[in-house]
């Protein structure tokens, strides 16, 4: 292997990690150079990102690529490992993206509440958290990087958000938390079954089904408890819209965006291939509450008053798509999982943009308080959020169909050994969900984009201004890749498909 | 050409960006890209057709791979049979007639070019779904005038009636759609592919197991049922009515309720395989829903209302006509054919109406006979092959409708159709007798409509009255048949004369009772029965009360409320008794590392102790 290889991971890890710490020595005042630097870090490690992108051998198979292998704690067998395959790729992808639009975002819209450089700093703090919990190969680095993104957001909830963010921050800190100290016991208790002992995800594979079957299930416990908080899977989900309530912006789409998805990579990556026994005994649980979730976040959407916290709750249900996907244990399951984790990400990220953009102009996120009217004063605006609440209701032709029904037809015709019947109910909850998904979000562009503007906007009209350059600027990326990835599935399905069936021979289940 | 049918499709949808993005700029504002595309489209479709005319050409697949998952994979590509080539000259055709009309007709919109570049989105979501080769692709188009439906019924969507009526539009298609989608993912499960032609192979040569064969289609039906409005999912499309006129007539002759006809009629062979029950169940939904529906028409006032109530009866015809199997296939479809014909034009007509007295309600109509001479003319020519006055188009297919039942021994069906026969020119009398004889009960000084709104009015009357002649004559049983064979079945001039004195009757009925204005309306001394039509068999009232209300109420809130009470408040609970247990665990917390390090020791060795025990 050539040397760039390793070079371009670690840069792409590590390089906001570096702009962090540069935007946080840059002297008070200088706002503008921070949001510079955000951009242009954030930007640096997209474009890294891109290159990987082309240097990736799509025909290899499904092993993982851009390795890096170094010893790092060897009395505990810890090391460092990381590495990309198409499982992680996209979601490397997704999170690079997601974050340069967020810092492109803060060039114009800036939240209140503290010093901008603060904010881009944690920011980019966060990119590596996220970028390092995806391509790490070794359990306790994939712990520390998961850890790591705990704190940034923590505190950009808690400084830069509205109302109730220190009780929002707080209850997101402790849960989260609560879930990875359970987490790191299974991990620990993993690694040190293995003989030798070894926290590398890769060896673990090859020796997972050696641990003895109750062992398995209790390991596997643990890290259900970790993974399942940060997805969030139905009932662990209620730091979800307090969270993204009182986040600022950015930092819902980036908790929208990408942080969820870490927990439900956590199970493609780890708990699934290095447990596969408990895998199948645990995954009815895992498909039972996937779809409570999908019908009970419908009902609670249908029930909010709050746009911003309608948009989280649907976060829940979507999210239960992507759990269903991954609880049939199929490899069209999984990649319907990661299809649909990425869609949620662009879609569900621009949503968040959308409504962070609303509340700049409105000051008041409250359904009834907007009234309506948005596309005769702010058409564009109105037209992207339209095209976004469609894509996010899975209509076919846009982002959010294939996950949606490629993970429902994956529960049709789940892995043997699994009960057809009861994931064929599931399956019919996930379809009347689709309904009830389709009610709330014709029903929130009814009662935000339609109707007559009321007299009061009137009056402050001056404040209501279309779609700016600078967001048309972060909003573009995501509106393209919406129809795109909804035209050209292969896109995503051609990167995952070799790395799913890998890893389904390692969890045996393929047919 | 036939290899290169899906230009026929791509075009209105190139079509549809630009005028989105340089439609304001151009001359016609955008209405010029749409009508070009439909139109050449259109030529196409005929070119396409011709050879398909003679019954001796062979279907032509073709398709490239869309994504492949190694255990699933899934083409997108087109399928071209005689089916296909009627549909896309129907689908262009009445599409180019209500992209000209509405040029005059919407010119003064407030989104004019936003309009034309969902109708040609509309028409290329059709055209997809028609040429599609593929059960997915096609639910792409599916979906796609799902929401272009959605789109253009709540075109107008100030008023908040206007955009219920595009969401209930959605939504009641969309509760057809979920079973249509498992109905799909049965036949992928059954045969592994999701290609139609090989699924139709697989099914018509025993490739498929009874009891999924009875699943899939029952399945797939649900998804007609939603798309064709049939009972009990027809309540959306009178509420469609809220859109444009023009839109309604797209929607009711071509782009939108005829999907589900077609579904079935490609599918076909699933539903003859599939066990005898399934394609009874088909007969007796459409003889429910033309029957009701066409008891509903009878009591409408506004004019709109009538057509579409007819419309969900006609379609319940044409779904009739493919429960008689196979040899109920041509005239099921055929009545799809003249049927788009004549409903265009009624609907343009009625938009003619519409536009000249500013009210839908035939109360305010009345005596436009002598007013609008042109829109006289053709609305009773609509209104005559409606009714099955031969020679016009709806008398020839009808008919083969109503002498199938009675011929493969449906006798019952055979009733029911002709029963609603008698309704229909009974409701199209009465319609005509209110709003052009009479005397004038309207506000506005009536006109007669303009060139652009007139001209594709005259086309679609002469088609009205003369697409029928491709029954008699087996040109169109050459051109849509079921199997390899086309079966020249000669017109039995006894049935047709028994369908015409059923028209006839109703017609008389008709005539006697409104002959002259009266108000109330005659109906009433119906009573109790005419307050229960009146009220939509209190169809609406149920789903509504029933179960929209109960869904947001109590459903919705009481998940609210129990996840914040229940879920979180058990969350914020634990909160709590972990801040009352930190004051009693605080004295551990003396800063003596010493004191840690025991913790931290005994806490290993217990952990090391349960991981020993359980491997």
């Amino acid at each position: 292997m050539s040397g760039w290889e390793q070079t371009a991971v670690t840069l792409l890890t590590f390089l906001p990690a570096a702009g962090a710490i540069v935007v946080a020595l840059i002297p008070r005042g200088r706002d503008r150079a921070a949001q510079v630097l955000g951009v242009l870090f954030t930007g640096g490690a997209l474009v890294v990102g891109i290159a990987v992108l082309f240097g990736f051998d799509y025909g290899a198979g499904g092993g993982y690529q851009f390795e890096l292998q170094t010893t790092w704690i060897t009395s505990l067998g810890v090391g460092y490992h990381v590495g990309i395959d198409g499982i992680s790729l996209p979601l490397v992808e997704l999170t690079l993206l997601t974050t340069f639009l967020c810092a492109v975002y803060c060039m114009n819209r800036m939240p209140p509440g503290g010093s901008p450089k603060a904010l881009i700093s944690l920011m980019l703090l966060l990119e590596t958290g996220m970028l390092g919990t995806f391509v790490a190969l070794d359990l306790m680095l994939f712990f520390v990087f998961w850890e790591m993104v705990l704190v940034p957001m923590y505190f950009m909830i808690g400084v830069w958000g509205s109302g109730n963010r220190q009780y929002a921050a707080t209850k997101f800190f402790l849960f989260t938390f609560f879930g990875s100290v359970f987490m790191l016991l299974a991990f620990i208790g993993t690694a040190f079954q293995a003989d030798p002992h070894t926290f590398d995800i890769v060896l673990l594979q090859r020796s997972g089904s050696a641990i003895s079957h109750t062992l398995q299930l209790v390991l596997f416990g643990g890290m259900f408890l970790g993974f399942a908080v940060k997805v969030p899977m139905w009932p662990l989900h209620t730091w979800l819209p307090d969270a993204h309530t009182e986040a600022p912006t950015v930092g819902s789409v980036l908790l929208a965006g990408v942080l969820l998805k870490m927990g439900a990579y956590g199970f493609i990556r780890i708990a699934l291939p290095l447990l596969p026994y408990a895998a199948v005994k645990f995954a009815p649980y895992i498909a039972v509450l996937a779809g409570i979730a999908i019908v009970y976040a419908s009902l609670a959407c249908l029930a909010q008053r709050d746009l911003k916290r309608l948009i989280a709750y649907s976060s829940v249900g979507h999210m239960g798509f992507v759990m269903l996907g991954i609880a049939t244990l199929t490899p069209l399951g999984i990649d319907a999982a990661i299809f649909g984790m990425v869609a949620h990400g662009v879609i569900t990220g621009m949503l968040f943009f959308e409504v962070g953009s609303i509340y700049d102009r409105y000051h008041t996120r409250q359904l009834a308080d907007l009234g309506g009217g948005m596309m005769q004063i702010m058409p564009r605006m109105g037209a992207v959020f339209w095209l976004t609440c469609i894509a996010s209701l899975g209509l076919p032709g846009l982002a959010g169909f294939w996950g949606e029904v490629l993970s429902l037809f994956a529960a049709y015709n789940p892995a043997a050994g699994l009960s057809v019947p009861l994931y064929r109910t599931i399956m019919v909850f996930g379809g009347i969900g689709t309904i009830l998904t389709a009610g709330y979000l014709l029903w929130t562009v009814q009662r935000v984009n339609m109707g007559v503007l009321p007299d009061r906007w009137g009056q402050a009209g001056a404040t209501l201004v279309d779609t700016s350059r600078g967001e048309w600027v972060a909003w573009a990326p995501l509106v393209v890749l919406m129809v795109l990835l909804g035209l050209v599935p292969s896109l995503i399905f051609s990167i995952t498909n070799d790395a799913v069936t890998a890893i389904s021979h390692v969890i045996g289940v393929v047919p | 050409m036939i290899h290169y049918a899906w230009i026929v499709a791509a075009l209105p949808a190139v079509a549809v960006p630009l005028i989105v993005f340089v439609g304001k700029r151009m001359p016609g504002q955008g209405a010029g890209i749409g009508i070009a595309a439909v139109a050449v489209s259109f030529v196409l479709s005929l070119i396409i057709a011709i050879p398909f005319l003679t019954g001796n050409q062979q279907p032509v697949e073709g398709h490239i791979t869309w994504f492949d998952l190694g255990t699933f994979s899934l083409q997108v590509g087109q399928y071209v049979d005689g089916l296909t080539s009627m549909m896309l000259v129907v689908v262009t055709f009445v599409s180019l007639c209500v992209q000209v009309y509405s040029v005059a007709y919407m010119h003064e919109d407030v989104r004019y070019t936003w309009y034309y570049a969902v109708l040609s989105l509309f028409t290329a979501s059709m055209l997809n779904l028609v040429l599609a080769n593929d059960l997915i692709q096609l639910l792409v188009g599916w979906e796609g005038v799902g929401i272009c439906s959605y789109l253009l019924v709540g075109h107008w969507y100030e008023d908040r009636v206007n955009s219920n009526a595009g969401i209930k539009a959605f939504i009641t298609t969309k509760t057809g759609d979920i079973p249509f989608l498992f109905g799909i993912f049965t036949l992928i499960f059954a045969t592994g592919t999701s290609n139609m032609r090989d699924i139709n192979l697989a099914a018509l040569h025993g490739g498929i197991s009874a009891a999924l064969l009875f699943a899939a289609a029952l399945l797939l039906f649900g998804g007609a049922i939603g798309k064709s409005a049939q009972f009990p999912l027809h309540v959306w499309l009178p509420d469609a009515m809220a859109g444009p006129t023009p839109v309604s007539a797209l929607i009711h002759a071509a782009t939108m309720v005829a999907a589900g006809v077609y579904l079935v009629g490609r599918m076909f062979p699933v539903f003859v395989s599939a066990p005898h029950f399934v394609l009874t169940f088909v007969s007796i939904i459409a003889a429910i829903t033309m029957l009701i529906a066409a008891l509903l028409a009878m009591v409408q006032d506004d004019v709109k209302r009538v057509l579409a109530y007819s419309t969900v009866s006609q379609l319940a015809y044409m779904l009739a006509g493919l429960s008689l199997g196979p040899s109920g296939y041509t005239p099921g479809l055929f009545h799809l054919f003249t049927h788009a014909f004549f409903k265009a034009l009624l609907f343009l007509a009625a938009g003619s109406l519409i536009h000249a007295v500013h009210s839908n309600n035939m109360s305010e109509m009345g005596g436009l006979r002598k007013k609008m001479p042109l829109t006289f003319v053709v609305f009773l020519i609509g209104a005559m092959a409606l009714s099955g006055i031969p020679p016009l188009a709806g008398f020839w297919s009808k008919d083969e409708i109503i002498s199938e039942a009675f011929k493969t021994h449906q006798y019952w069906l055979f009733a029911v159709t002709l029963g609603t026969a008698v309704l229909t020119a009974f409701y199209m009398t009465r319609a005509v007798l209110l709003t052009f004889f009479g005397d004038y009960r309207g506000h506005t000084e009536p006109h007669e409509a303009p060139l652009a709104m007139a001209a594709p009015m005259v086309v679609l009357a002469a088609f009205a009255c003369l697409a029928g002649l491709l029954g008699p004559t087996h040109v169109f049983v050459d051109w849509v048949h079921f199997g390899p064979v086309a079966e020249h079945v000669p017109v039995d001039y006894g049935f047709a004369a028994i369908s015409l004195v059923g028209a006839l009757a109703g017609v008389a009925v008709g005539y006697g009772l409104y002959r002259r204005w009266r108000d109330p309306d005659p109906l009433r001394t119906l009573g109790p029965a005419y307050t229960f039509i009146e009220n939509k068999y209190y169809l609406d009232d149920i789903y509504e009360k029933g179960i929209v209300r109960t869904i947001q109420y109590p459903m919705a809130a009481e998940v609210d409320r129990f996840d914040r009470n229940v879920v979180d408040g058990a969350v914020n609970g634990t909160g709590r008794a972990a801040r009352g247990l930190g004051g009693v665990l605080r004295y551990l917390q003396s800063g003596s590392v010493q004191r840690y390090a025991v913790f931290l020791f005994v806490g290993v060795v217990v952990l090391a102790v349960i991981i020993t025990r359980i491997t």
